[in-house]
């Protein structure tokens, strides 16, 4: 007698169906399971065959051949407890065999019959809906996640008796577990009002976050350069409903997620000994999402960036390029969506005065050089704001919060979006941010006052790479001034804050 | 009388469970309780076809502690192999096929239930 039921294979944010088949046959008494399972799969035979006796059943006197398919799929995790014992049940005619198709389940056993919450529900329903299954079985404190999948019929199980009236078709009584612990209430967004005095830092990170540029705040340590870039979240907009669900889904595997979506956009701040599978992502066969991913549609934050191993710097290349990333290891490729919008933080040296009035620097110039070295190149290419802080001065200290607050600035910078979407989405970009530099100087309207650039391209002020960035980057100022086409004193503003940097390079 | 005893006793009566069963079957009993220093051989039966049928008989006075069919281990299994060689090297025995089957008698409230499960391999 056999029988089958179904869960899914994660493989970062994308799963594959994976049918449980349970074949009782003549042989001595013996479970076995098959279909590359790792061992917190293979442990499943011994969580399954107490959870059931305890609810009451009989496990199968006979041997037992549990199948998991497509077999040649490696397989983790305990999230098929489930549906391993759902087809066992089936197998035994001890649950009608055709209850459990078109039925997805996710759920792992305790052995007195219990069941436990598991990572990627979310992930793992978006998968089996798009597969035409229609009903889901999940543990009953994750209900409220199966429930953001619109489409399926949900049910949420707290034992393994649970599970067996839901495939009678017998009414289950609602959970008694409480729904999910509730959400640690979420941190209210730090607010840019409590920045005081640098003006033209906040101006650069109200640029960063309209056109979605990747920003560079340096300055000696103590001038607010974590500050501010805690503080870019809470201007940014909302996320859409499309990137709502991809983070959403990437929490999910984190075991993250709690009753919602995630609606706005992530910040990840690792350490600067964050290792290399901690940055891109990584473990052992099947990977599980890194700090880009966490925070993709969001904010990476590298404070004290030139201290990160430069291993890990290069390997935010080309996440930073592509908005993904593939962990290869020997028997499968994962996936991941990294799009993280990447604000790095340094002092300009080692001891953090250097170029700093009255400060008192004990590096040697090289040192100096050499310090900010470690983040030249591809990485600091990709950036198109450089903002150099100073400490402020005592007036604008005392001057502290009467800066705009987030919601006013976030208001500017979603009207920037939205004009943004309007000129850019025929072209297939989102952001300013975005844009090649090929579009930006072909495809879109010259600039007003082009012959500027011209000019400072001319004098060497910038290079034709730098070109590029400030047209960016005009763009935004234009898009945040309201303006449908670059004008000149966009353009001005932009050349400007791009000779800041240069300054800043220079001392 | 003692718990071993009993549990022999029990046994005993599980072998003649089972050899009532085989001769139900239509097989010939050849040999019951063979005895040599690797251990001992409940049953040796022949089949109409002329295979040998060496079979290990397990029995329970009850479910408590699962089917008895569970108790016979890779090592038991090995064992019998094994012994099943010495049994046909020493009574000459040509057999055209060798097989192994385990018996599993439990009592019940309501009876006997006999588990024949036959050819078993690890």
């Amino acid at each position: 007698m056999s029988a089958s039921a179904f869960s899914v294979a994660l493989i970062g944010t994308e799963g594959t169906i994976v049918e449980v088949e349970a074949a009782v046959g003549a042989g001595l008494p013996r479970t076995v399971l098959v279909g590359l399972p790792d061992s917190a799969l293979y442990e499943a035979r011994d969580r399954c065959k107490p959870a059931v006796q305890a609810s009451g059943l009989p496990w199968p006197e006979h041997l037992l051949t549990i199948n998991l398919t497509p077999a040649a799929l490696p397989k983790a995790g305990t999230h098929y407890d489930l549906a391993i014992a759902a087809a066992v049940l089936a197998a035994g005619r001890h649950v009608p065999p055709e209850s459990t198709s078109n039925t997805v389940m996710m759920g792992e056993l305790k052995l007195d019959g219990r069941v436990q919450a598991v990572r990627g529900v979310l992930p793992a329903l978006v998968t089996a809906l798009h597969a035409g299954m229609t009903r889901a079985i999940v543990p009953a404190n994750q209900l409220a996640e199966a429930r953001l999948v619109d489409g399926m019929t949900v049910w949420g199980v707290s034992t393994l008796s649970d599970l067996v009236d839901v495939l009678h078709g017998r009414p289950i009584s609602e959970p008694t577990v409480p729904p999910a612990e509730p959400n640690p209430e979420p941190t209210p967004e730090l607010d840019l009002s409590e920045v005081a005095g640098q003006h033209e830092a906040r101006w650069a990170l109200e640029v960063a976050a309209a056109g979605r540029h990747h920003l560079y705040l340096q300055g000696p340590p103590g001038v607010g350069k974590t500050m501010l870039a805690s503080r870019l979240p809470s201007i940014l907009p909302d996320l859409s409903p499309a990137e709502s669900l991809e983070v959403s889904m990437i929490r999910s595997l984190l075991g993250e997620l709690g009753d919602g979506l995630v609606t706005r956009p992530p910040f990840c701040d690792p350490h600067h000994s964050a290792s290399l599978s901690a940055m891109v992502g990584g473990g052992p066969r099947v990977a599980r999402p890194g700090c880009i991913s966490m925070a993709h549609r969001g904010v990476l934050f590298l404070d004290e960036a030139p201290e990160f191993a430069t291993n890990v710097l290069d390997a935010l290349r080309t996440p930073l390029e592509s908005g993904w990333v593939n962990i290869a290891r020997a028997q499968l490729t994962t996936r991941f969506p990294a799009r993280f919008q990447l604000v790095i933080a340094s002092n300009p040296c080692k001891c953090g005065q250097h170029g700093v009035a009255e400060g008192k620097c004990r590096c040697s110039p090289n040192d100096a050089r050499r310090y900010l070295e470690r983040l030249s190149g591809p990485i600091l290419d990709r950036v198109d704001l450089q903002q150099h802080l100073l400490p402020p001065s005592r007036a604008s200290l005392t001057a502290a919060g009467t800066g705009e607050s987030s919601a006013v600035v976030a208001d500017r910078v979603r009207e920037a979006r939205q004009r943004q979407a309007r000129r850019l989405a025929p072209l297939g970009f989102r952001c300013n941010g975005d844009v090649p530099g090929s579009v930006l100087r072909s495809t879109l309207p010259v600039p007003r006052g082009i012959e500027l650039l011209d000019h400072a391209l001319i004098r060497g002020h910038v290079t034709s790479r730098g070109v590029d960035k400030v047209l960016r980057v005009a763009w935004t100022i234009a898009d945040l001034a309201g303006s449908d086409r670059v004008e000149r004193k966009h353009l001005q503003t932009a050349l400007a804050m791009r000779q800041g940097e240069l300054i800043g390079a220079a001392a | 009388m003692s718990v071993a005893r009993v549990t022999r006793a029990l046994g005993a009566w599980g072998e003649d469970v089972a050899e009532r069963h085989i001769e139900r079957l239509g097989w010939t009993v050849l040999d019951r309780n063979w005895r040599c220093p690797r251990g001992e051989l409940d049953l040796v039966a022949r089949q109409h076809d002329g295979t040998v049928v060496f079979v290990e008989v397990k029995t329970r006075s009850g479910r408590g502690y699962g089917s008895p069919l569970e108790a016979v281990t890779v090592a038991k299994i090995a064992k019998l192999h094994e012994m099943a060689q010495w049994w046909l090297r020493e009574h000459q025995v040509r057999a055209p096929r060798v097989r192994i089957d385990v018996i599993g008698v439990v009592r019940e409230a309501g009876g006997v239930d006999v588990d024949h499960v036959r050819g078993v391999t690890r």
